[in-house]
C-alpha cells in the first residue's frame, strides 16, 4: 500500500496531466496551452481548394519542389520521380504575385492550376465547403489555414451568418502574441460550497455516446480535453472504462433513456449534464440503430444486442420544475463535488425554462439550439422544431438579468456553433461559452455527407461501432486533431478580443452593442462589411 | 376507445433507377488498370457492384445514384482517379419549391415508408419564404409532451369533413328538432386530389383511388374519369361538379360521401337539390385564392356548405399576378375572418397547393386550416420527375402509365404512412393529442418575422 502510494505521489509529481488536473479546480493560470504539431489527413488524397496537374512533360527537375515554401511538391528521399501534390496547401492563384509560382517556374509548363471542382459536391449552407477545409487545415496545423478560405461565415442566409463586429470597435493594430488574453470561463458562478472549475478556454465537448460514435473517438476527445484542461461528455449511452483515466474530464450525462447511468458513473464526475433535449430532435428521444447495438454497446447501456433503443421524451418522472428540482437533489445528494449542468432546447419559453433549472439548483444552463448536429435524427426535427440558437442566447440572458441572477448562473449555447467567430459572437449576444460537438468531429474529417445512421454508419470511421470501419481512425489521431483545432481557434479568439480591447473574454459577454446584423443596416453601411458569402447549393 | 389508426407500411423498390445526386467521373487513362487496391471493390456501400454490371452488360452507364458522397473512394485510389461531381439532371428536378431534395425525399419516403432520418444537424438555409419561415415549439419541463412516435400514447391525426350544427333546438318533448347533418370523419388532416396534368391514366388514376380508399380518406376527381376500374372506391370519391353539370351525374351522387362544386355566385342554391338525392351528401365548395377569397369564405361559411376547399398554385402562392402571398398567409386571414365572425366552427377548410412536404400540413394546421388536399406528391410517389414531358406529349421517363395499381397505391400509402409519422413527431414534441386541437394554435409555433423584431430588432435596430 505504502508502495503504491509512494508512486503515485511520483507520478503525480512527475506527470503534467496532473498539474493539469490539479489546476482546473482552482488555478485557472497555471495552465499552459500545449503546442499544435502536425496530424496530417488519414487519407492520400486530401481535398483542397485548388488542384494542380502534372502533366507528362515533366522531367522531374525538381525545381517546384525547391521553390514552393507551402510543401505542395514534395521530394522524396531516394526516388528520383516527381510525386503527386499536395495540393490543399497550395495557396491557388494569389501565388501569381509572389516569385515562387510553380505554374510559371515549371522550365517544361507542365503543370495547371486551377480551382476545385469537387468543391461543388461537398458542403451545404451551414458548413460550406471552404470552411470545411479550413477546418481540416486547423485540425492538420492548429494555425489559421493560410490557403484563401472563408471559414467565418456560412451561406444560410440569416442568424450567425449575417451578425458582424462592428467595424468601429475594432482597433485595427496587428495582433501582438506577448500580450496575455485570457480567454478562460468559469463554470460554477453560484456562491454554494462545490468547486470552482476554471476551463481555459469558452467551450467545452458535446455529448455523443458510445454506440453512436467509435470508442476511438470518445477516448481520443478526453484525451484532447486532458490536454485543453477542459470538457468533454459521455453522451447518453453510459461511461466506457476506457474513459476513466481521463474521468476529471468527463461529464457525466443523464438522459431520458438513463441508458448506463450508474451510482458510480455519477459519483466520479465533476459535472454531471442533465438531458432534457436535444437542439437536433427537440421534444423527441434519441434513437439508436438496432445496428450499432453491438454486444459491448448492449453491455454497457444493460440492453440487448440488435435491438434499436429509444429514449423516451421527456424524463418521465419530470413534468414540472418540482420535479426537476427533485431529479437535480437526488444527484447533488450522491455526488456532494458534482457541478450540475442542465442541457434544453430552445422552445419559446426557454427563459422560464432557464430560469427554473436556476432556481432547482443548476450551475450550468446549457441551451442547445435547434441546427445543432446529431448521429440521426429525423429531418423534420432538425429544420423545423424549436428556434435557432442565435434568437435563444439573448432571450435567456436577458431574462436572466431582468432576474437578477445572471451572475449566479453560467449560460452555455451550443446547436449550431461552427467556428471560432461564431463562439464570438454567440459570447456577445450573452452566453458565458458553448458547446462544440459538429466542429470537432469536421476536425477529424467528417463530410458531413449525413449517413451517420445508414448501414454499417459512417464511412470514414467515425459515427460507426464497426468493426472493421474503426480501424481507420485511432485515438491519437483524434486528440491531436481536436487539440490543434482549438489551438487554432484560440489564436483567432486572441485576435479579436485584442482588437477589441480587451484582456479576457469574460468581458465580452452579452456585448450586444460590438455587434452589427447586415439586415438592419442602410445600404451604405452594409457594404462597408463583408457580404455573407453567395452560393448556389444543390441540397 | 376507437380503434387506434395505424397504417402498414412495406417496401416498394422503385421500378426505375431513382435519379440520384452525386456520379462519379473516373479518368480511366490514369488507372493502372490491374490494381490490387482498388477503392471501387472496398465501397462499404457496394455501390460498385451495380456499375460492373452495367458495363458488362454494355448497357448504357446508369447514374450510380445510390453514392453516399462518403469521399473515400475519392480520397484512396492510389492514383486518384476519381471526382464527383453533381449529376446535372439531378440539378434539374423539380423546380423552386419542388426541388430535387424534395422530390427525391418523397420518392424515399414512397419506397421504404420511413420517415427521413439523417445524421450532422441541419444542412439547409436559416430560413426562407412560405413555410420555412416558421419552427414550431416544443415542450419542455414545464410543459408536458405526447410520446407519439413509438405509440406509447395515441396520437389522433383524424379531423371531419362534414359541417357542425351551431346549436341544438328541442321539442317540447325533448327530442330533437329536425334531423342532425351527417358526421364524416377522415383519419388524415390530408384529402386526395386527382393531379392538374401528368400522366393520368386509368391505373393511375385508380392507383391513387385505391390508397384513399384503404387509408381511409377521400379523392376529388372529375366525374368523367369515373370508370369501372375506379367504382369500387365510390365510398372514397369526392367528384368535381360544376353548377351546370351535376344534374348529368345523379346516380353517381347517391353513391359518393361528398361531391365538390366549383365556386360562383349563388352555387348555394344548388345544396337543396343535391341533398334531395342523397340526404347524408357532404358538401364541399372549391374557391380559387383570389383577391377576394376572404369575402367568399365569409360568404359562403354562413350556407349549409360542410367542407371549404381553397386552391392556390402549385407553388403555394395565391392566385393572383401582383405580389401574391405564401399559402400561410392567407390561411391565417380566412380562419381568423372566420372566427371573427363566428363561422370559424360550423365549416371545414381545407387547402391545396404547393403541400409537398409532411411539415406543410402541420404548419397549415397551425395557419389555421383544418386539413390540406394534395395531388402532385401522388405523382412524385409514383416516381414522376416533374419533367412535364407528358404536357408535350413525350413518352413519361418514368413510365407512369405502366405503373400497376398496387404498385402506386402502395407507395401512396407509404407516403402517408411516413408524412403521417413525421406529424406525429412535431405535435409530440409541441404536446398536442389532437390534430383539432393544433388548428389555430399559432402560439405553438415561431414565426421568423415575429423572433427578428422581438428580439433582433431591440439589438440591432438603431
Amino acid at each position: 500500500m505504502r508502495i503504491l502510494r509512494k508512486r503515485f505521489l511520483v507520478q503525480f509529481l512527475n506527470s503534467k496531466s496532473s498539474i493539469t488536473e490539479y489546476s482546473m479546480k482552482n488555478k485557472g493560470d497555471l495552465f499552459k496551452f500545449p503546442e499544435a504539431s502536425t496530424m496530417p489527413s488519414r487519407f492520400r488524397n486530401t481535398i483542397g481548394k485548388y488542384i494542380i496537374r502534372r502533366s507528362a512533360n515533366c522531367t522531374s527537375c525538381g525545381t517546384c519542389a525547391e521553390i514552393c515554401p507551402s510543401g505542395v511538391h514534395p521530394k522524396l528521399k531516394d526516388y528520383s520521380r516527381s510525386v503527386k501534390p499536395i495540393e490543399h496547401k497550395c495557396i491557388g492563384f494569389k501565388c501569381q504575385e509572389t516569385d515562387h509560382y510553380c505554374i510559371d517556374a515549371c522550365p517544361q509548363k507542365a503543370l495547371t492550376l486551377r480551382e476545385n471542382p469537387l468543391l461543388t459536391t461537398m458542403g451545404d449552407f451551414r458548413w460550406p465547403a471552404e470552411m470545411m477545409l479550413a477546418h481540416f487545415a486547423m485540425a492538420e496545423t492548429g494555425e489559421k489555414p493560410k490557403v484563401d478560405l472563408e471559414y467565418n461565415l456560412g451561406c444560410s442566409g440569416g442568424g450567425f451568418d449575417k451578425i458582424r463586429l462592428k467595424n468601429s470597435k475594432l482597433n485595427n493594430t496587428p495582433y501582438d502574441d506577448t500580450v496575455e488574453i485570457d480567454t478562460s470561463i468559469s463554470l460554477n458562478k453560484s456562491e454554494d460550497e462545490r468547486p470552482q472549475i476554471t476551463i481555459p478556454m469558452p467551450g467545452y465537448s458535446g455529448g455523443m455516446s458510445y454506440g453512436s460514435i467509435a470508442l476511438a473517438i470518445m477516448v481520443g476527445r478526453a484525451r484532447a480535453a486532458k490536454r485543453l484542461n477542459t470538457l468533454t461528455c459521455t453522451g447518453e449511452g453510459g461511461y466506457p472504462d476506457e474513459l476513466h483515466p481521463y474521468r476529471d474530464h468527463v461529464i457525466t450525462q443523464v438522459a431520458t433513456g438513463l441508458f448506463g447511468v450508474t451510482e458510480e458513473s455519477i459519483k466520479r464526475s465533476p459535472i454531471i449534464e442533465f438531458k432534457y433535449a436535444q437542439g437536433a430532435k427537440p421534444g423527441l428521444g434519441g434513437h439508436l440503430l438496432g445496428s450499432k447495438v453491438t454486444a459491448e454497446v448492449a453491455a454497457i447501456r444493460e440492453t440487448v444486442i440488435g435491438r434499436p433503443l429509444f429514449s423516451p421524451f421527456p424524463f418521465h418522472s419530470v413534468y414540472s420544475v418540482e420535479d426537476h428540482k427533485k431529479h437535480v437533489d437526488w444527484v447533488k445528494e450522491i455526488n456532494p463535488n458534482a457541478l450540475i449542468s442542465v442541457k434544453v432546447s430552445t422552445p419559446t419559453d426557454v427563459d422560464m425554462v432557464a430560469v427554473g433549472a436556476y432556481y432547482a439548483g443548476a450551475h450550468i444552463i446549457h441551451i442547445d439550439g435547434s441546427y445543432g448536429g446529431t448521429g440521426a435524427a429525423p429531418d423534420i426535427a432538425k429544420k423545423n422544431i424549436a428556434m435557432p440558437i442565435e434568437y435563444a442566447i439573448p432571450k435567456v440572458h436577458d431574462f436572466l438579468k431582468s432576474e437578477g441572477v445572471r451572475d449566479k448562473v453560467c449560460l452555455i449555447a451550443s446547436g449550431g456553433i461552427r467556428n471560432a467567430m461564431d463562439v464570438i459572437k454567440a459570447i456577445a449576444l450573452g452566453a458565458d461559452g458553448v458547446v462544440i460537438g459538429t466542429a470537432e468531429l469536421i476536425a477529424l474529417e467528417c463530410v458531413r455527407c449525413t449517413n451517420c445512421e445508414s448501414g454499417r454508419g459512417c464511412a470514414r470511421g467515425i459515427a460507426t461501432t464497426d468493426k472493421e470501419l474503426n480501424k481507420v481512425i485511432t485515438e491519437k489521431f483524434v486528440e491531436q486533431r481536436i487539440v490543434n483545432m482549438y489551438l487554432a481557434w484560440r489564436q483567432q479568439w486572441c485576435e479579436i478580443l485584442q482588437q477589441l480591447g480587451m484582456k479576457s473574454i469574460r468581458e465580452l459577454v452579452g456585448r450586444t452593442d460590438l455587434l452589427v446584423h447586415l439586415d438592419y443596416l442602410d445600404q451604405a453601411e452594409r457594404s462597408l462589411y463583408q457580404p455573407a458569402p453567395k452560393s448556389s447549393m444543390v441540397l | 376507445m376507437p380503434k387506434k389508426y395505424n397504417i402498414p407500411i412495406k417496401n416498394v423498390p422503385p421500378r426505375n433507377f431513382p435519379v440520384g445526386k452525386f456520379s462519379t467521373i473516373e479518368f480511366r487513362e490514369d488507372c493502372a488498370g490491374s490494381c490490387r487496391n482498388c477503392v471501387k471493390k472496398k465501397c462499404i456501400y457496394n455501390i460498385f457492384d451495380e456499375n460492373y454490371s452495367h458495363m458488362r452488360s454494355m448497357k448504357a452507364p446508369e447514374y450510380i445514384y445510390q453514392c453516399y458522397s462518403c469521399f473515400r473512394c475519392v480520397q484512396e485510389c492510389t492514383k486518384g482517379i476519381f471526382s464527383r461531381v453533381i449529376n446535372p439532371e439531378y440539378s434539374s428536378l423539380g423546380d423552386e419549391l419542388w426541388t430535387p431534395q424534395v422530390i427525391t425525399i418523397t420518392w424515399r419516403q414512397a419506397h421504404t415508408g420511413a420517415i427521413p432520418v439523417s445524421g450532422a444537424g441541419y444542412r439547409g438555409p436559416f430560413t426562407g419564404e412560405g413555410f420555412d419561415g416558421i419552427w414550431t415549439d416544443m415542450s419542455e419541463i414545464v410543459r408536458p409532451t405526447r410520446d407519439g412516435i413509438h405509440g406509447r400514447e395515441y396520437i389522433n391525426t383524424s379531423i371531419e369533413v362534414s359541417r357542425r350544427p351551431q346549436g341544438l333546438k328541442f321539442n317540447k318533448d325533448m327530442s330533437l328538432d329536425g334531423d342532425l347533418p351527417p358526421i364524416v370523419e377522415i383519419p388524415l388532416p390530408i384529402l386526395f386530389k386527382q393531379p392538374d396534368h401528368g400522366v393520368l391514366t386509368d391505373d393511375v388514376i385508380c392507383s391513387m383511388a385505391s390508397a384513399a380508399n384503404q387509408l381511409g380518406t377521400m379523392m376529388i376527381i372529375d366525374p368523367d374519369v369515373i370508370t369501372q376500374a375506379v367504382s369500387p372506391y365510390l365510398k372514397s370519391l369526392v367528384p368535381r361538379l360544376t353548377r351546370e353539370n351535376h344534374r348529368n351525374y345523379q346516380t353517381l351522387i347517391q353513391d359518393v360521401p361528398m361531391v365538390e362544386l366549383s365556386y360562383e355566385k349563388g352555387i348555394e342554391k344548388e345544396f337543396a337539390e343535391l341533398r334531395k338525392i342523397n340526404p347524408e351528401l357532404c358538401i364541399c365548395v372549391s374557391i380559387p385564392l383570389e383577391a377576394n377569397a376572404v369575402a367568399i369564405a365569409s360568404e359562403m361559411a354562413a350556407f349549409e356548405v360542410d367542407t371549404l376547399h381553397f386552391y392556390g398554385t402549385d407553388q403555394g402562392k395565391e392566385k393572383v399576378t401582383d405580389n401574391p402571398r405564401f399559402l400561410k398567409d392567407v390561411i391565417q386571414d380566412i380562419h381568423l375572418e372566420l372566427v371573427d365572425k363566428a363561422l370559424r366552427q360550423k365549416v371545414n377548410l381545407v387547402f391545396s397547393g404547393g403541400i409537398a412536404l409532411s411539415e406543410h400540413v402541420t404548419k397549415s394546421v397551425i395557419c389555421g386550416a383544418d386539413g390540406v388536399v394534395i395531388g402532385r406528391s401522388l405523382l412524385i410517389a409514383m416516381e414522376c420527375r416533374l419533367c412535364y414531358r407528358c404536357n408535350k406529349d413525350i413518352a413519361c421517363p418514368a413510365k407512369l402509365e405502366e405503373v400497376d395499381p398496387d404498385f402506386g397505391s402502395a407507395r401512396i400509402i407509404n407516403l402517408m404512412a411516413a408524412w403521417r409519422n413525421q406529424m406525429l413527431e412535431m405535435m409530440g414534441a409541441m404536446g398536442i393529442k389532437e390534430v383539432r386541437r393544433l388548428r389555430g394554435e399559432m402560439g405553438r409555433s415561431m414565426w421568423f418575422e415575429d423572433l427578428e423584431k422581438e428580439i433582433f430588432g431591440s439589438i440591432f435596430k438603431q
